[in-house]
């Protein structure tokens, strides 16, 4: 009895996503291009993965198929063990590019993808991510009115909104200026502990993602083969002068093959 | 202060205008005074009311067949690469046929009669209708599209919450250069094709007694005009939710 309870309790465990043996091949005028070579992962329910590698190598693409949008060349993403088959509202994708719909206000956005709940609930739940993203006073604005750094906690508020199991994060926070950016990787860890979602983070940012996830998945170059992954083992809040956060950062780097000096 | 400039300037040319005509030895243009004067011409027989009317009423129905066949037909094809790719050097070869080249064909067809006249502004708005509305679609950037089917909508809904508010700018922008399309061949359809409107205004006024000073006058109603139905267009670019493709970032 007390031992069911504890576990319904916890978030989500075991595993949520699984990657197998995945090979994308994109074919262009006659010509083939290798872009992911056996691909090979396991996320846990809850967990906070994050993606890295160099430019170019396939990490968007990758996430493109998680997302449904892209189909494998061969192998397979399942997820709760059932093989992905194109893009479903339990898992939102946060894009690249500015994703939020410039016709729409902060309220028409946030509620865009609940069309399916009654309009009180819905309204109840638009104010509710409003306030988690601190948009608040922002209600009827249009995203052209809103900074950069507002439009992408927009998103992520959009995203949410609709409850789902999993988010996909395609280096939403490479746009914005680096004090944004800094103020963003926090809302985003205050948000999956609140949430525990399970996140997938994609990122050329070394330093991003050694402080925010639980495990770094390093890719290689085009083809992209999965080189390490890297486990995070400092608590949060992340002390990013530590020697331990120093030293995963370095390995991180090294194992891309940068120099750690400029 | 300002906004009265453009005012003072029309006044100015006014003005010049009446003086260089009273200057002049032989009839080449009648005042604006005379223009004035063919326009209550005009008002006093009820021909002004009438011939407005009917030159707006093929303006309407050519126009508007022109946008509900050309919209949904360039969205389709827009939508669909393949599409694009069979029927693009068809509209590319049909698009720069001038309106008027059709006339005597629109003649045979359809008679002389309000059909013919549609007919022409029909066609004069139909290839440019249709070209925007192809690239409008394929302006979409993909990532609405994604985001749309991310959030689970089926087609139909796609079509109405994410495709349609995302041309809309671009269509309101295809819209209006249309419509100007539209008046300038509704005159010219008039001259031949029918007894009746703007454009036989002007043909009849110069065949049935050289009356230049109603030609100008018809000239004067169909400019007024024309920035009239401009105007009201471009207030619909105003709307906020169209809005935004003119403000981006």
């Amino acid at each position: 009895m007390a031992v069911s309870e504890t576990v319904s309790a916890l978030p989500a465990v075991g595993t949520k996503l699984q990657v197998e043996n995945l090979n994308i091949v994109f074919t262009r005028d006659g010509k083939t291009t290798p872009v992911l070579q056996g691909i090979n992962l396991d996320v846990s329910g809850g967990e906070f993965v994050c993606v890295v590698g160099p430019s170019g190598c396939g990490k968007s693409t990758l996430l493109n198929v998680l997302g449904g949008f892209l189909s494998p060349t061969s192998g397979a993403v399942k997820i709760d063990g059932e093989v992905v088959r194109g893009p479903d509202p339990r898992r939102v994708f946060v894009f690249q590019e500015r994703g939020v719909f410039p016709w729409l206000t902060v309220e028409g956005n946030i509620g865009f993808g609940l069309f399916k709940l009654p309009a009180a609930e819905r309204k109840q739940r638009i104010a509710h991510y409003i306030k988690m993203v601190g948009l608040q006073g922002f209600e009827e604005a249009y995203p052209a009115e809103l900074s950069g750094g507002m439009k992408q906690r927009l998103e992520v508020a959009r995203a949410l909104a609709v409850n789902p199991d999993m988010l996909y994060l395609d280096e939403p926070f490479g746009a914005l200026d680096s004090i944004t950016r800094h103020i963003m990787r926090g809302e985003l860890l205050r948000i999956w502990e609140a949430e525990r979602k399970t996140i997938v983070f994609v990122t050329h940012d070394i330093d991003e993602a050694v402080q925010m996830a639980d495990r770094v998945v390093v890719l290689s170059a085009r083809p992209a083969v999965v080189q390490q992954i890297v486990s995070i083992d400092i608590p949060h809040p992340r002390d990013i002068s530590s020697p331990r956060y120093l030293a995963l950062r370095d390995g991180i780097l090294q194992q891309i093959g940068l120099a750690h000096k400029i | 202060m300002v906004r009265l400039r453009p005012i003072v300037f029309i006044a100015v040319l006014l003005v010049a205008w009446q003086v260089a005509v009273s200057r002049h030895a032989g009839y080449i243009l009648p005042g604006p005074w005379g223009v004035v004067g063919g326009i209550a011409d005009l008002v006093r027989h009820g021909f002004l009311f009438k011939y407005v009317v009917a030159s707006l009423f093929r303006v309407t129905w050519g126009f508007s067949l022109a946008a509900l066949l050309a919209i949904p037909l360039g969205l389709t094809i827009g939508w669909y690469r393949r599409g694009q790719m069979a029927l693009n050097p068809m509209v590319q070869v049909f698009r720069p046929i001038s309106p008027l080249a059709w006339i005597p064909l629109a003649i045979l067809w359809f008679g002389v009669g309000d059909a013919s006249a549609i007919f022409l502004i029909f066609l004069g708005c139909f290839f440019p209708l249709l070209l925007t509305s192809i690239n409008a679609v394929r302006n979409i950037p993909s990532v609405y599209i994604n985001a749309g089917r991310n959030f689970g909508l089926r087609p139909a809904a796609l079509v109405y919450r994410v495709l349609y508010p995302a041309v809309m700018p671009q269509l309101l922008v295809g819209l209006r250069i249309t419509l100007g399309v539209a008046w300038l061949v509704v005159v010219a359809a008039e001259m031949i094709a029918v007894d009746s409107g703007l454009g036989f205004l002007i043909v009849d006024a110069r065949n049935a007694g050289n009356r230049y000073d109603l030609v100008v006058a018809g000239m004067v109603i169909i400019g007024l005009i024309g920035l009239l139905l401009d105007t009201a267009m471009h207030s619909l670019e105003k709307v906020r939710s169209f809005r935004w493709a003119y403000s981006e970032d």
